[in-house]
């Protein structure tokens, strides 16, 4: 029994990270139909900013993250207002290519500048040495993760369900030349789609980071793709469908894992993929998703 | 056969017989290297480029192709020691080449039309995630079945079969069918759907049909030529038939243009000779006495922005829709007469 409860903690923890980055992935797809391959790669780039920027200085955790929230801001505006926005208009696969070429471009220069060797990742002990309560191994980094994860997703909501840009947000993705018409920026939307979705993953990075105490040029690419499998689990464009389908993605992932035979445990990206290719073809819309475009 | 084609061709093999027997074994290398990523580039062509169907799939198909071709011509010695797991029956099977190279290809296809049926009813992004997510799976499984394929470790000591002949040979055969394909009803139902899938479907038109078999004889090309590369590098891992290698192919496609089967070809050869060049600076070296330090993956990050460029200002890549029709030696030698 304890050991359910621990792949559970560990399914949430997982889970909440691929929550963070889902809600800025179902942002931009809902505005731009784009599977932005980069946006785990911003994850990378959050968590090398928050080391290299941060914590190699002593700096206050908090500032450690604020810092790498920041780096991460900028690089998901630098990456769409130069890749993606002299491709507005072209054909899906186009922008794709793009997106794929963006993620391997950042994760080539890290290799380059910090070496393809894991690094060291630690934030203070008392934010990451794991307490045993009841035979459950739980940091408090757990609790903040998840709940930071579940705060930051109401925010996200209530702006754009409110304010006068998120109905803006909300419009563009409805109808991006309508939106247009009606005198809505749409440059300035879809920058600022990027900065949200940018910051949140940059955040996710450096729990991710916390969580394993190591990080490495290629652990974004990945979480960013599985992310995207959480958004399309959820439904996509709907920020709680993106949380709900992060926790999801995650348990179900850990729970296989922990609950199969050990032999079968490096067959867990497998496992997501062909969940993935069975959601799209049973559930196309996902949980929370309206029959909008066709994806079959 | 007419004349013009047969002269090219005699020109071809002759410089690829030079260059066997003279050509120091790194050049050689990149020529050989140079054949196989056009065979594969031509074969990706056929989805990507032709049918409008965008494939991530094509590294996990050359996967497919260059493990079941290497397992069926590794010598039994070898076998009984390296891979304990295999059942008797193949451990003791050692086919000759050609046939582990077609074996392949077929495996290769009946995974293309079992995985195709399914994911080929999808669209767009949706299609390419799918695909994408074949190519992990597939990954999955050559890491994991360690009684199979040796795991992470990867399948060494493939005996050397492949020759620059080889390669050349298959890469004409693959242009002549991908030549014969493409101006078939077979082509033109393909350019239909890729112009307007529903304009297509009104004129008669499956496309499904289509999607599925252009996307399993894309598959059986890029098995066999993950077959001839296993058998020419001698060592596999399942780490090289990831997302970089599916990227490189992809960009091969869009940098020569994927609706044209010399801008394939083009592409294809500009992806191999490229970083090779960029080799001196990754390596890091003196140039007029600036010492530079050695940048590792400066090839693939001038790679990725060639391509962000190409995608925006020329979005059909070099050749676009366009052929290079080679000219009439004959007509070249009357020129000069007169």
């Amino acid at each position: 029994m304890n050991y359910i409860i621990q792949q559970i903690v560990n399914g949430l923890s997982v889970g909440s990270i691929y929550a963070l980055t889902a809600i800025g992935y179902t942002m931009v797809y809902g505005i731009l139909r784009l599977i932005n391959f980069a946006h785990g790669d911003i994850l990378m780039v959050g968590a090398y900013a928050g080391l290299v920027l941060g914590l190699n200085f002593f700096l206050p955790t908090w500032v450690a993250l604020l810092i790498t929230v920041i780096v991460a801001c900028i690089f998901g505006y630098l990456i769409e207002r130069l890749a993606y926005r002299p491709l507005r208009g072209a054909s899906q696969d186009a922008t794709l290519l793009s997106s794929l070429a963006i993620s391997l471009l950042l994760e080539h220069l890290a290799m380059m500048i910090f070496t393809p060797q894991p690094k060291a990742f630690h934030l203070p002990a008392s934010l990451a040495s794991p307490i045993t309560v009841n035979g459950i191994i739980i940091s408090n980094l757990f609790y903040i993760t998840v709940i930071a994860t579940i705060v930051l997703a109401i925010i996200v909501f209530t702006f754009i369900k409110y304010s006068k840009a998120g109905i803006a947000m909300r419009a563009c993705s409805e109808n991006i030349i309508a939106a247009n018409l009606m005198g809505i920026s749409v440059n300035k939307i879809v920058s600022l789609t990027f900065l949200i979705g940018a910051g949140l993953a940059g955040f996710g990075g450096f729990m991710l980071a916390g969580q394993y105490a190591r990080i490495d040029p290629l652990m974004g690419f990945i979480i960013g793709v599985k992310a995207f499998i959480a958004c399309v689990i959820g439904g996509i464009g709907n920020i709680y469908g993106a949380v709900l389908g992060g926790f999801i993605l995650g348990l179900s992932e850990m729970l296989i894992v922990g609950l199969l035979p050990a032999q079968f445990s490096g067959y867990r990206d497998a496992f997501v993929f062909s969940m993935l290719i069975m959601i799209l073809l049973i559930m196309p819309n996902g949980i929370f998703g309206s029959i909008g475009e066709r994806r079959s | 056969m007419n004349k013009k084609v047969i002269f090219y061709l005699i020109i071809l093999f002759l410089f690829l017989f030079i260059s066997q027997k003279y050509l120091n074994p790194y050049y050689l290398r990149i020529v050989n290297i140079m054949g196989i990523n056009m065979i594969l580039a031509l074969t990706l062509a056929l989805t990507n480029g032709f049918l409008g169907v965008f494939s991530l799939g094509h590294a996990a198909f050359m996967a497919i192709g260059a493990y079941v071709c290497s397992i069926l011509t590794l010598p039994v010695a070898k076998k009984v020691i390296m891979l304990k797991g295999l059942p008797s029956w193949l451990v003791n099977l050692e086919l000759p080449f050609i046939s582990g190279l077609l074996i392949g290809g077929t495996i290769a296809m009946v995974f293309a039309f079992l995985i195709g049926v399914i994911v080929l009813r999808l669209k767009g992004h949706y299609l390419a995630l799918s695909t994408l997510g074949f190519m992990v799976i597939v990954s999955g499984v050559l890491i994991n079945a360690r009684t199979l394929t040796k795991g992470a470790r990867g399948l060494n000591n493939i005996p050397p079969y492949t020759n620059t002949m080889g390669i050349y040979i298959s890469l004409m055969i693959v242009l002549y069918i991908m030549y014969r394909l493409i101006n078939s009803h077979f082509g033109r139902a393909m350019k239909a759907i890729r112009e307007d899938e529903t304009a297509a479907q009104s004129f008669g038109i499956n496309p499904f049909y289509y999607k599925v078999l252009a996307f399993c004889i894309g598959a059986f090309g890029a098995a066999f030529a993950g077959g001839l590369w296993a058998h020419l590098i001698t060592a596999i891992t399942p780490m090289f038939f990831t997302y970089t290698t599916t990227f490189s192919i992809v960009s091969m496609i869009i940098i020569g243009g994927s609706g044209s089967i010399s801008g394939c070809m083009i592409g294809a050869a500009l992806i191999t000779i490229f970083p090779e060049m960029l080799r001196v600076v990754e390596k890091g070296s003196v140039i007029f006495g600036y010492s530079i330090p050695p940048l590792y993956g400066i090839s693939q990050i001038i790679l990725s922005l060639l391509i962000i460029l190409i995608l925006v200002y020329r979005p059909g890549g070099i050749m676009g829709y366009n052929e290079i029709v080679l000219p009439d030696p004959l007509k070249i030698f009357k020129l000069t007469k007169k």
